[in-house]
């Protein structure tokens, strides 16, 4: 962490709001539901797109006769799939550097062929959505029903016709990994254990249903998009290529986003036909997908198979881990991300704090007749975690070793930094010690074993679950870039100082509840000394903030922010240049503290910044000859020394298993995180907490359910169970801080942490319950069916 | 002024946030719609449109519905208060202060309804306000973001300032 | 997700109500408080071509007693029936089965005519009509039926409701002397439908249980008196009583739960309500989680 010309470093800065839990400026207007969110964009001439969707898995349109719907009243179009593809040109799902990726073009609207329960083919535009679904029933259309490839085991087999003929079999991507020698690590080990781990397909649900409204002046040549999504400016180049517009002519906001955790940076074919709609239409149409749309189109999730063995030394020592895993992500790769990510993620991360040398990782992505899936929050991560230290439980029951020991025992120690994991990937600086020091503490381990043992004597069963793991954070573009996607891994921060000594700061990372806003203003605040309440931010606008990613795998205040700081140390130079001249002091020996320039040695005031912009903006005059003010200051920043940030973190669970009805009650929770520099400890806690909580969904509520036919079985809210207040645990939080020195700030990112962890810890509790009965689990969701099986009892 | 014949959409009169105010409201419309449609009041927010997500959560004669379960046309002659009301009322200033200083919220959809099962477990004199009753209470909630818990904190503080505060005062607030 | 067009009328008596209801027929549909079928409208589930909408009818509302039976109003919301003071002296087992019923919101419009009306198979109160002895008293054009609750549920989403005829009140009788009742449901989240519940009333002597009526919810397509069960409780053998269970109940067999779990938690259930009735421990028990 350099020091900058005051000879301060970020963390010591005068009036610094780092590392306080400053509220959100931003949160405010969201408590008094002054939120403004797509759908409460108000503009004339609205049309209203609704969209039909498939009711098969996999079938041929054979016939498709939209003239009844469009003698329906308040229709303004109805459209098919070739009719849009004349305006909006179809995409392929793959990447460079997945090597041997394959999808088929997907289009907007399907042409000829639908491929999930789900699939948008034709759309209906009237004055209001009801009218709008009125018209969807009018709508005269004949399937051929087609073989629908549903389970992902069966998707290879040679008597599974490929979903692509095309393509010659349902194999969408492959990788294989094998360092060292497995085969002898295994040959000579004292225990091997052996698990097959089954991860349920689930999806993100954000409260705020997807939603993009369009908005096409053809006398401006301008398409103006407002949409609730991560990445404006990866949408703006997606929407220029595919809808032939230039950049200037798109413009994409996305102001307030209902939540996102990766369901919102994909590209979605319903919201590319709303852009073509616009276009074709001449006039703003909007798409708020319903809840129930929702569930068959956002992309869904995990729907892993993996199974995985591990070699132990007597004494405890992890030796190898052999693993192979399959996924089914649906009928394409999902546009420009991929769907091969997750499985890829697995690879490099399962067992990723430990110090073996020798794996071995397969993992094969198939094609299915079922909603796609893609990135969602914590790719990969939950699967590694669960894998991993499941498996090193069952090692640690069967050398009749404590569970923690063995972790403790097999970490990557803190003073080996840096050094690479076994699966290749780099690593600065992790505290994977110091975390489960201050995790033993914290959750006073030694005392809940006790109360456990007391506890069973009783007949009550409760049980411990831990979870280490490694976190992938602050992208650089060896994440997508490198393979030929246009998503930007640099952001940018520009920041203006105003007449009355205020600053607007623009970036380029995006809100979506996670507190962007408020770190941005906090770090803009601290660097130019300006008071946190005369900051502005402004984001999410393709037109107004620099050029820049937006947010995605955790990068909002590591890239961001460190943007920020930059541009904000930069603007301070500049300023204190000025007023240097106009004091005539030595710049150096000044500073900005509490919004006025200041002797920086003493802190005695020399000039109110209010002062300095009058003079500036409206004398500028009375400047000393030469003086040239440039009151605005641009920095970018993409991290450069490693290709992610990768973080730690240990989590632990308690759980009661109520061993006659299956239930488990959720007691409490603990996670030790490193983030590196904690911004805000306010919101990276809550940040933390809301992962547990959707980790801990995907372990024993969240399941979307598919019959043999490919017809989704659970999607209503009423039905597919996200977690709720009533079933969750207080949770408790803690840091470890190992700064990142890529940059100035030291953040590294913590939104993946707490999904990443969280169903490891819960399933491993609920097995350390079970373990007195013989019984285990395996499969997430733990419902109680499975923990029933499990007993024997049903 | 009971719409009692049968018809497709029907003028109703109702007091909104204080106001008395009419429209005329298609009988299929739910009151969701109706509110953010016709009154701009665009706090209501739609999670599911079918009950579940709580986020539509608002006050119709003072106790907590879901908007997207009422049909506008039986807002007849009711009292109807949302987020934006119960603001401009400073009724809720301490619950949002507290929802804010606890960082209880995170993209804030869910908030209005958040805050509006709150006021009403919060005006309800013998509503216990344990940590384990206030999760039941917002059972009903959906909030993907925050992980609850410092929702928990905010109403519980809440609840706890409105009990130890002088009663006057704590009158005001339930008023 | 929005609702099908249809046209919508708000009677402000019975008889303007039931009259509606006879000149439109099947096409006309009551509206109650609508928890359940503004759903199945935004849904586009039910698509009514009326709905005659009971809820400014005031004669239809509220709990009162007369000689020995207290009688709710069918449009009386969930959570005052629960509250009322006569209810949690008189009939304590419906005010413990309130906090299960959804949530503070669903339970401030629901009402109880309408939930008993529907006859969903995984809901609170027509398993406590059924176990409480209650009678349905239902209104058609010009008269007035009343029906044990034993005949009133008849399948899934199915009753002894005639067309044109609605549920006006529920009638309880007020439980005698040496009256114990029990209540338990297993639901996988706070609120949410029974994967099983338990309603139960009977009386207790030094000798055990007698007139047991055990009404089981969400296991089978209407909510079932398990009277075999409940002969075998009243006998003193507990294992008996749950072997009963396998002929007596009809569990789905959902996707996300297996009927055989339902089968099995219906036995831990009728244990553990059985066993606080014989022992005169009267509270309710709650169990939601994984």
């Amino acid at each position: 962490m350099s020091a900058d010309l005051s000879g301060l470093t970020f963390l010591d800065r005068p009036n610094s709001y780092i590392g306080r839990s400053v509220p959100r400026p931003n949160a405010r207007r969201l408590l008094e539901g002054r939120g403004v969110y797509v759908d409460d964009v108000a503009v004339a001439r609205l049309g209203h797109v609704a969209f039909l969707r498939s009711p098969h898995a996999h079938a041929r349109i054979v016939a498709l006769d939209t003239a009844d719907a469009k003698a329906m009243p308040g229709v303004i179009a109805v459209v098919t799939g070739p009719e849009l593809a004349a305006v909006c040109t179809p995409w392929v799902g793959v990447l460079g550097h997945f090597k041997g990726l394959r999808s088929a073009p997907q289009h907007a609207l399907a042409l000829d062929r639908v491929t999930w329960v789900g699939e948008p083919f034709c759309a209906v535009v009237a004055r209001s959505r009801a009218e709008a679904e009125d018209a969807l029933a009018a709508i005269m259309v004949e399937f051929d029903p087609l073989p629908a490839v549903v389970d992902m085991e069966t998707a290879l087999e040679s008597a599974t016709p490929p979903i692509h003929p095309e393509l010659g079999d349902n194999l969408a991507f492959e990788r294989v990994l094998d360092v060292g020698d497995v085969d002898a690590a295994f040959r000579d080990a004292a225990v091997v254990v052996e698990e097959t781990f089954q991860f349920g397909r689930h999806t993100g649900v954000c409260l705020e249903p997807r939603a993009i409204l369009a908005d096409w002046a053809a006398a401006d040549g301008m398409l103006t998009v407002h949409h609730s999504f991560q990445a404006p400016h990866m949408m703006q180049d997606i929407l220029c290529k595919h809808l032939a517009l230039s950049e200037g002519a798109v413009r994409v906001i996305c102001k307030d986003v209902g939540g996102s955790f990766g369901i919102k940076v994909h590209i979605y074919p319903d919201e590319m036909a709303t852009c073509a709609l616009a276009l074709m239409l001449k006039r703003p149409v909007k798409f708020v997908a319903d809840r129930l749309e929702s569930f068959q189109s956002d992309i869904h999730a995990r729907d892993h198979r993996v199974t995985a063995r591990m070699a132990f030394s007597a004494e405890g020592d992890i030796l190898a881990l052999d693993m192979d895993d399959l996924t089914g992500i649906g009928p394409y790769s999902v546009y420009p991300r991929t769907s091969a990510v997750e499985a890829n993620q697995v690879v490099n991360l399962t067992g990723g704090p430990y110090r073996h040398q020798h794996y071995r990782a397969r993992a094969r992505v198939v094609l299915q007749n079922k909603a796609p899936t893609c990135q969602y929050r914590a790719v990969g991560h939950p699967i590694a975690t669960m894998v991993a230290e499941g498996l090193i439980d069952l090692g640690a029951a069967r050398l009749g070793l404590d569970p923690f020991a063995v972790r403790v025992r097999n970490v990557i120690p803190d003073d080996a930094y840096p050094c690479a994991g076994v699966s290749g990937i780099k690593l600065e600086k992790l505290s994977h010690q110091a975390a489960l020091a201050k995790l033993r503490a914290m959750m006073d381990y030694d005392g809940l074993r006790e109360e456990q043992a007391l506890l069973r004597q009783r007949g009550i069963h409760r049980g411990i679950g831990l979870a280490a793991f490694i976190e992938i954070t602050n992208p650089s573009a060896a994440f997508y870039g490198v393979g030929g996607a246009r998503i930007s891994a640099q952001d940018g921060c520009t920041i203006r100082l105003d007449p009355q000594g205020g600053v607007v700061a623009a970036v380029s990372v995006t809100e979506q509840g996670q507190g962007t806003e408020g770190i941005i203003a906090q770090i803009v605040a601290t660097a130019t000394g300006v008071p946190m309440d005369q900051v502005r931010v402004i984001s999410g606008d393709t037109q107004t903030t620099p050029y820049g990613g937006g947010t995605w795998a955790s990068r909002g205040a590591g890239i961001g922010g460190e943007a920020a700081w930059q541009a904000g140390k930069a603007l301070r130079g500049n300023v204190l240049a000025v007023a240097g001249a106009i004091l005539q002091a030595d710049p150096g020996s000044l500073d900005i503290r509490d919004g006025a320039v200041v002797d920086a040695a003493t802190g005695t005031e020399r000039m109110p910044l209010s002062e300095l912009g009058r003079i500036v903006y409206f004398r500028p005059d009375t400047l000393p000859p030469g003086v040239q003010p440039e009151f605005v200051a641009t920095r970018h920043y993409v991290p450069k020394d490693y290709p992610f940030a990768f973080t730690n973190g240990v989590q632990a669970s308690y759980v009661e298993v109520d061993t006659e009805t299956g239930f488990v009650r959720l007691l409490k929770h603990w996670c030790v995180e490193d983030c590196g520099t904690v911004l805000n400890p306010l919101l990276v806690d809550e940040q933390i907490r809301g992962g547990i909580v959707q980790g801990i969904g995907g372990a024993l509520f969240e399941h979307c359910l598919y019959d043999a036919e490919g017809q989704l079985l659970n999607g209503s809210m009423a039905d597919y169970l996200v977690p709720m207040a009533g079933e969750m645990p207080d949770i408790d939080v803690a840091h470890v801080v190992s700064a990142t020195a890529s940059s100035e700030i030291g953040a590294k990112g913590a939104g993946e942490a707490g999904t990443a962890g969280a169903p490891a810890a819960v399933v491993n509790a609920i097995n350390d319950a079970l373990a007195p009965l013989g019984a285990r689990v395996s499969r997430q969701p733990v419902t109680p069916d499975v923990v029933l099986e499990a007993l024997g009892l049903i | 002024m009971a719409p009692e014949s049968p018809d497709r959409a029907h003028a109703v009169a109702f007091t909104l946030n204080g106001e008395a105010v009419r429209a005329h409201v298609p009988a299929r419309m739910h009151l969701g719609d109706l509110l953010r449609e016709s009154f701009g009041l665009t706090g209501v927010h739609l999670g599911c449109e079918h009950g579940v997500c709580g986020a539509c959560t608002i006050l119709v004669d003072g106790r907590a519905v879901r908007a997207c379960l009422m049909l506008g046309v039986q807002a007849d002659g009711a009292t109807v208060e949302t987020v934006e009301g119960l603001t401009e009322s400073g009724r809720i200033r301490d619950l949002q202060d507290a929802f804010h200083t606890r960082n209880a919220l995170q993209c804030g959809y869910c908030t209005p309804g958040m805050l509006v099962t709150a006021t009403e477990l919060l005006n309800d004199a013998d509503a216990a306000t344990s940590r384990e009753e206030i999760r039941a209470a917002i059972a009903g909630n959906y909030c993907r973001c925050t992980g609850y818990h410092a929702i928990v904190d905010a109403i519980a503080a809440t609840a706890e300032a409105r009990r130890d505060g002088p009663k006057n005062s704590r009158r005001e607030a339930a008023e | 997700m929005k609702a099908p067009d249809f046209a919508y009328a708000r009677p402000a008596s019975l008889d303007a109500a039931l009259a509606l209801l006879a000149e439109h027929g099947e096409d006309a549909v009551p509206l109650a408080g609508g928890q359940s079928l503004v759903t199945a409208l935004n849904m586009r589930l039910s698509a009514p071509g009326l709905l005659v909408d009971l809820n400014a009818i005031p004669e239809l509302a509220g709990v009162s007693e007369d000689e020995g039976v207290v009688r709710i109003g069918a449009m009386t919301r969930h959570r005052d029936v629960g509250t009322a003071a006569l209810v949690r002296e008189r009939l304590p087992l419906l005010a413990a089965a309130l906090p299960h019923i959804a949530h503070p919101a669903i339970r401030n419009r629901g009402t109880i005519g309408g939930s008993v009306a529907l006859a969903d198979p995984a809901t609170e109160w027509p398993a406590c009509c059924l176990a409480a002895g209650a009678t349905i008293v239902v209104r058609g054009p010009g008269t007035e039926r009343r029906i044990a609750a034993d005949a009133f549920f008849l399948g899934l989403y199915t009753t002894a409701l005639e067309p044109g005829e609605i549920v006006t009140a529920i009638e309880f009788p007020v439980p005698g002397d040496g009256a114990v009742w029990g209540f338990e449901e297993l639901s996988r989240r706070h609120g949410d439908y029974a994967l099983v519940g338990l309603a139960a009333t009977g009386r207790r002597s030094a000798v055990g249980l007698s007139d047991l009526r055990l009404a089981f919810f969400g296991v089978a397509d209407r909510p079932v008196l398990a009277r075999a069960a409940a002969a075998a409780i009243e006998a003193g053998d507990l294992t008996g009583a749950q072997a009963a269970l396998a002929d007596e109940l009809d569990p789905p067999d959902d996707p996300a739960t297996r009927a055989a779990t339902r089968l099995h938690l219906a036995r831990v259930v009728l244990g553990r309500v059985a066993g606080r009735m014989r022992d005169g421990t009267v509270k309710e028990e709650t169990s939601h989680g994984a």
